[in-house]
């Protein structure tokens, strides 16, 4: 199977008062195509900034992110919106719905960005996938947390992301609301292929993944299968 | 790379519209500020079009005449001749300055006698009443009198007037008469009497001032000019001026072009607040967007695309605020000819000018967009990073290219628009310097208080009281831009004020105790003596008697008039040999002089001897006259050579005859003269008396009562700084808009610490108290800073331009800092009141 991201001695620092701060340190890893992956790691450990750079949201300070086989190093800011719109999806674990936009128009936003036809219907279609068809005319301000982040990940979905990058998505939920909005990441995430990319602090919601790599003081420390992973990769190898 | 996402123009229109939904009211704050501005800019441009037409329009009955000839003597008989033979009419007018009395309030006055023969006005009306006074007062001893002096003496139509030895009947109120202003009633009131009866009043005496006017009417425009034409050289040699129509409409249209052009910068101004008001709403309305941006870019909007959707929100609501001031401009503009109807001559009428209020929507559109284009530009450096890190730090924006750009475009902007209004490159050069002045130094005051603030912190203080003060330097405070915008406002109404107390105070300097208030003038040298001993019989001392004698200059340094002209190397003006010189003599200085430069000589001994003439310095500079130069005079026929032996600085604001030649005894005693006599009265009965026994007595000598001349002055000083204050209330009215917008607008950005202060238990004193201190320093801070900068300015233009000194008056200055700081914190507490009603969850879901 081939992979969709791959980072190489991917290394970010910050100037502060006290010098250069190293807040990632020659990470490497290489995400499958389809799979499901965690980045776990205690606060500042350097787990937000990973994904951030493999989302093509900020710059390395020195490595590469190859995403869907494009170097996104050189890429101007511009040019990485594109790929963004193109092949990624986000989660966020403030939801980061646009408040002047309903939760349909949230949602067609991505696709309106693609210049596609009958966005409405799909979008909607989206909306009923997450439960909430008929709050396609309500403001985020009008939604509770639960559906705001559902929402979201019917605007994550929307522009069928090749990959979904997941901050915390359940991080402000309760534990009922939080595992709805998990089954819903994960049922999509299966019925439409996409690989996800998840940073958590929840090592049972790292658990489901199929992989985790642990981050702490911007080094990776370790990259292993779950068991879900171990048991994914023993069909693969049937079918092989 | 593959093709850029779809982010066309219909669907950045989309979101934009989408965006603005649930910001229309924020907004609309901003529109508001634009509103205003292109209000005052639309309704004075259209005004001032309305103007340059009625001149076009009624231009002949602003002379009454196709062509009038002036001048201080009678016109010589061929002169006469000849354009008597090529009119279709004529008449002539007399006019010279003398006391009216008026029997029915046993009152006195000196006024304006303008002795009427033939049919003028060819064109217009004399506007009286009744209207039939008008032709009627020629057929008798009848007199059209001013309208205020009527008023004054409590005299009617029907009652008579004494002009020299004769009483007039009057026969009609006069309103208007052509081509003159409203203000010429205040300053010198006029009575219009029939030439015939000039002689028998007594008044036209051998060196009083008299001015000769003939008006003419001919067949058509093209043989006016053919007449004048053929006549110029007539006129040149019997020193004739002259004015037709058409010079008429350049004179009048370049007067107004002054007062337009005043208007003008004044809506130049307003629209410059507005555009404060513009750009401080959009920089903090943008601020509110950073998230919304983020999410945006995240999803792959470009940096362009984000830009574009709030540009394109902001020039719609540009435009539409243009539309909606230009439509409210054209309804302000029937108030200005109302407003300036003592300084109009003619009857400005109301149209609509298409031509201003596309100007207006025009001018509206492109400062809403300028001026919003920086605080705009920092959204394409928006990163979509900030969606994972609130505080993630953008590039310096310092950087920014697009940004040194627009403050270029707006720096152009201001002096091209500028430029538009004066005319005149140094002019707008400096207007333009002078705001981006106002706009560093205010900008250095701000962050200098934010400075200051953090450094001596009053870290011992309340907690309400550190948390005030500290909201003037914390991440998204308001200091900067509402010192900026609050500032500019202040600095410009605060100049309005000191400038006009400055004007006041020269004027009553004059009027302090001691000093004389009344002048005798046109005391001919046989009734000096009598005159004088009326004086003293009223008990009133003889301060100053002073001869005067009117001559001419002939040559300088054995140069002619003519061979002057010749020489393009001459720095003396024509002028100089034109104008008539009152000059006196007298062997010392007085009280009001200072000498200057040379030696001042009082007597001459001999007949023979060298005659040394002292000249007022300033004169002596714009005539290019040196010390020891040759001057001859033309003392009434008689040519008298003189040398320039001194200089004196003359003190112009004492009520005494000051002179800008003074002659030394044993020259012109001989000379033809009249006599002046200085006095001081001892009250408003005394002078009434005094006058009337001087009338009866000697009807050509006339008086100046200063209490009369004061109250003159101060309505037309009154006259003015209305107009001035009317047009100045644009600019107050803008600046409180962008006070109130400014203030309102930065309710969002404290709303969610007032919310969280709340849920942690603050009560709603103690949040209304901080939100006041921060209010309170913002708004004192800003008029300070304002007030300051009008000091500044006031003092530049009392030191350069009305070169006196400037000692400001803190009473304004207080009042100005009190209103501007009490309705900052009102605003704001108005404001916070909203948010401290309601339950923090309620806020915290709504406000978005």
């Amino acid at each position: 199977m081939s992979e969709i991201l791959k980072v190489e001695n991917l290394t970010k620092q910050y100037k502060s008062h006290s010098g250069l701060l190293t807040v990632l340190d020659a990470v490497n890893f290489a995400i499958e195509k389809g799979s499901t992956f965690s980045i776990v790691g205690p606060s500042g450990s350097g787990k937000t900034t990973l994904l951030g750079l493999c989302a093509g949201l900020d710059r390395a300070t020195s490595g590469s992110v190859i995403l869907n086989d494009i170097v996104l190093d050189n890429l101007s800011e511009d040019d990485r919106a594109y790929v963004r719109n193109q092949y990624v999806g986000f989660i966020f674990q403030n939801f980061q719905l646009i408040p002047t936009l309903t939760a349909l128009e949230n949602v067609m936003v991505p696709l309106e960005l693609r210049g596609e036809k009958n966005i409405k219907k799909r979008s909607l279609d989206l909306l009923d996938k997450v439960g909430l068809a008929d709050r396609d005319d309500h403001y985020p301000t009008q939604l509770s947390g639960g559906e705001q982040q559902r929402v979201s990940i019917a605007r994550a979905f929307s522009n069928s992301p090749q990959i979904l990058f997941a901050d915390e998505p359940t991080g402000n939920l309760d534990e009922e609301t939080g595992q709805k909005v998990e089954n819903l990441i994960f049922n999509l995430n299966k019925e439409l292929g996409t690989t996800l990319v998840m940073v958590t602090h929840d090592l049972e919601l790292a658990a489901k993944t199929q992989r985790i790599v642990r981050i702490k003081g911007g080094k990776l420390v370790s990259d292993q299968l779950t068991e879900s992973g171990i048991a994914s990769n023993a069909i693969k190898l049937k079918q092989g | 790379m593959e093709p850029q996402p779809n982010t066309n123009l219909s669907w950045i229109i989309r979101m934009a519209w989408r965006d603005s939904r649930k910001n229309r009211s924020r907004l609309l704050l901003f529109t508001s500020s634009i509103i205003l501005g292109i209000a005052a800019l639309v309704a004075i441009n259209s005004f001032s079009n309305n103007l340059k037409n009625d001149i076009d329009d009624q231009a002949k009955s602003l002379i009454g005449a196709d062509l009038s000839v002036r001048g201080r003597l009678p016109m010589s008989d061929s002169v006469h001749a000849f354009f008597d033979t090529l009119a279709l009419f004529k008449a002539n007018e007399v006019r010279f300055a003398s006391m009216a009395y008026f029997p029915v309030s046993d009152g006195t006055r000196l006024i304006q006698i303008k002795g009427l023969e033939g049919d003028f006005p060819f064109y217009g009306e004399f506007e009286t009443v009744p209207q039939s006074a008008a032709r009627d007062f020629r057929n008798g001893r009848k007199a059209l009198v001013d309208n205020t002096l009527l008023i004054q003496f409590g005299a009617d139509v029907g009652d008579s007037v004494k002009i020299g030895k004769l009483n007039f009947l009057i026969a009609g109120r006069l309103e208007k008469a052509p081509g003159e202003i409203g203000l010429n009633a205040t300053i010198a009131p006029t009575v219009y009497i029939p030439g015939k009866y000039l002689e028998e009043t007594g008044l036209i005496k051998k060196g009083s001032r008299i001015n000769y006017t003939y008006y003419y009417k001919f067949e058509s425009e093209e043989r006016t000019e053919e007449v004048v034409e053929k006549g110029k050289k007539f006129l040149k040699t019997e020193s004739l001026r002259y004015e037709t129509v058409e010079g008429r409409k350049e004179n009048v249209g370049e007067a107004f072009s002054d007062l337009t052009q005043f208007l003008n910068l004044v809506g130049f101004v307003a629209l410059l607040l507005g555009c404060v008001g513009v750009a401080s709403a959009v920089h903090i309305y943008i601020k509110e967007k950073i998230g919304t941006v983020a999410v945006l870019r995240c999803l792959g909007v470009k940096g362009t695309g984000a830009f574009l959707i709030y540009l394109f929100q902001i020039s719609a609501m540009g435009l539409f605020g243009s539309i909606v001031g230009a439509i409210l401009g054209s309804g302000i503009q029937v108030i200005l000819p109302k407003v300036l109807q003592d300084f109009l001559p003619l009857e400005v009428s109301y149209s609509i000018s298409w031509i201003a209020i596309a100007e207006g929507i025009f001018s509206g559109f492109i400062v809403s967009i300028l001026f919003a284009l920086l605080p705009l530009l920092t959204v394409r450096k928006i990163s979509p990073l900030r969606t994972l890190r609130a505080f993630f730090e953008e590039d310096s924006s310092s950087k920014d290219l697009l940004k040194w750009l627009a403050f270029l475009a707006i720096a152009i902007f201001i002096f091209g628009f500028a430029y538009l209004q004066i005319r005149e490159i140094k002019e707008a050069f400096f207007f333009t310097g002078f705001i981006a002045l106002c706009f560093l130094i205010l900008t250095g005051i701000g962050r200098l208080i934010m400075w200051l603030v953090k450094k001596y912190f009053p870290a011992s203080w309340s907690y309400v009281w550190r948390q005030g003060i500290a909201n003037l330097y914390r991440p998204n405070n308001q200091t900067l831009i509402l010192i900026v915008s609050i500032g500019l406002g202040t600095a410009l109404i605060s100049t309005l004020f000191f400038t006009q107390s400055l004007l006041l105070d020269k004027v009553e300097l004059s009027a302090s105790e001691n000093q004389p208030n009344m002048v005798l003038f046109d005391i001919q040298t046989p009734q000096k003596d009598e005159v004088e001993k009326l004086v003293e019989e009223f008990d009133m001392p003889l301060i100053q008697k002073v001869p005067v004698v009117n001559i001419g200059v002939q040559e300088i340094n054995g140069v002619t008039k003519f061979e002057n002209e010749q020489d393009t190397t001459s720095e003396i003006d024509t002028w100089v040999y034109n104008r008539e010189y009152r000059v006196t003599y007298r062997d010392t200085l007085i009280d009001s002089e200072t000498l200057e430069k040379g030696n001042w000589v009082g007597e001459i001994e001999s007949f023979n001897d060298s005659i040394f003439i002292s000249i007022d310095e300033g004169f002596a500079r714009r005539m290019h006259v040196k010390l020891g130069d040759e001057i001859l005079f033309n003392v009434q026929g008689t040519p008298v050579k003189t040398y320039v032996s001194s200089f004196r600085k003359i003190d112009w604001n004492r009520v005494q005859t000051n002179f800008l030649i003074v002659f030394p005894k044993g020259v012109l005693e001989e000379a033809p003269q009249f006599h002046v006599v200085v006095t001081r009265v001892k009250s408003d009965e005394q002078s009434a008396k005094f006058q009337q026994a001087l009338v009866k007595s000697f009807p050509n000598v006339s008086s100046i009562d200063l209490a009369l001349i004061l109250k003159t002055l101060d309505d037309v000083l009154g006259k003015v700084s209305f107009v001035i204050r009317f047009m100045a209330l644009f600019s107050i009215v803008t600046g409180i808009l962008v006070l109130i917008g400014s203030v309102i607008i930065s309710k969002y950005q404290r709303i969610q610490e007032s919310v969280l202060l709340r849920t942690l238990g603050a009560n709603r004193k103690q949040v209304l108290k901080i939100n006041a201190l921060e209010y309170f320093f913002l708004g004192s801070l800003a008029s300070l800073s304002g007030i300051i900068l009008a000091l500044v300015g006031s003092w530049a233009l009392a030191y350069f331009n009305f070169d006196s000194p400037f000692v400001p008056d803190p009473v304004p200055s207080l009042i100005v800092l009190a209103i501007i700081t009490g309705l900052t914190v009102i605003i704001g507490m108005l404001n916070t009141r909203g948010i401290l009603g309601k339950p923090p969850l309620e806020i915290l879901r709504s406000e978005v």
